[in-house]
């Protein structure tokens, strides 16, 4: 049930290893092809020290690591009466395939709009890498459609 | 990678489109797979019926990784600061997507080359997929 006491709420740490062969399945189904994303002499050799994540990677390790659905299930609402309504991130240092992230998901908000009929929940997820770099952080809006 | 600048950069200039498409039922389900999200609404027309969908849609998030591909296409990985966007329409198998963006703002306040994009993902009707923001940090 909705309850704005939620807000503020930490779900537990989570750890997400990046694989580098999920890394080049999910370039190439998303029509990247610089190698960067799939050879490591590659992205070498275009300056990085390894294999670098896609931009959106990040929010696929909270797929993979069963985040993405815990508001859901805490307040009981059905996932098809949800719908994904923006997606932030800040990126503060670069992911890299062979990287071993620690994330942790809270709320930050939620509110209603239209006397109820549309209901948002703010997700806020930090990640940082197995050095304790701060990699990224990813907002989400999920938008709950009552009637 | 590219070499862009900051002071080649002009408020207006526009980033070269990323095209993708005809976006398939393979290609969704690849992406389903690969980015960890099998939600049947992706890959079973009757279970995308019952929730009130014409038929399966492709992930928002793979609208969304291809507009991060005209971000990475222009500056490099590296340089991208944030990257948000609103999931305005939904696309389905069948559409192709072009992804375009433009240079909205620019500062070097506080010694950072700052460029602010206005970014979008459109079908090939015109209809707007996601409308968004991105900010660039260049040297």
């Amino acid at each position: 049930m909705w309850d704005t006491a939620l807000i503020g709420k930490e779900y537990a740490p989570f750890d997400a290893g990046v694989d580098t062969a999920q890394i080049a399945a999910f370039a190439a189904s998303i029509g990247e092809d610089d190698p960067i994303y799939r050879e490591e002499a590659a992205a070498r050799a275009a300056g990085y020290p390894a294999i670098p994540a896609p931009l959106t990677f990040p929010f696929s390790l909270m797929m993979v690591a069963g985040q993405s659905f815990l508001v859901h299930a805490d307040l009981d609402i059905p996932i098809p009466k949800t719908v994904h309504g923006e997606q932030w991130f800040d990126f503060h240092n670069n992911l890299y395939a062979g990287d071993v992230v620690t994330g942790q998901q809270k709320i930050a908000d939620m509110f209603e709009k239209k006397g109820g009929a549309l209901q948002f929940i703010i997700t806020e997820t930090r990640m940082d890498n197995q050095d304790g770099v701060h990699i990224c952080d990813l907002r989400t809006s999920v938008v709950v459609l009552n009637n | 990678m590219t070499k862009l600048t900051y002071d080649q950069i002009t408020i207006g200039d526009t980033l070269p489109p990323v095209e993708i498409g005809p976006v398939t039922r393979e290609d969704i389900a690849a992406f389903a797979r690969a980015s960890g999200d099998p939600s049947p609404i992706h890959l079973d027309d009757e279970i995308a019926r019952s929730s009130g969908l014409p038929g399966i849609i492709i992930h928002g998030m793979f609208n969304m990784a291809v507009l991060g591909r005209l971000l990475t296409d222009w500056a490099g990985q590296t340089r991208i600061k944030s990257f948000s966007n609103r999931f305005a329409a939904m696309a389905v198998p069948g559409d192709t997507i072009t992804c375009r963006g433009k240079v909205a703002d620019k500062s070097d306040l506080g010694g950072k080359n700052l460029v602010d994009l206005d970014i979008e993902a459109i079908n090939q009707k015109g209809d707007v997929l996601l409308t968004g923001k991105a900010v660039i940090a260049l040297s």
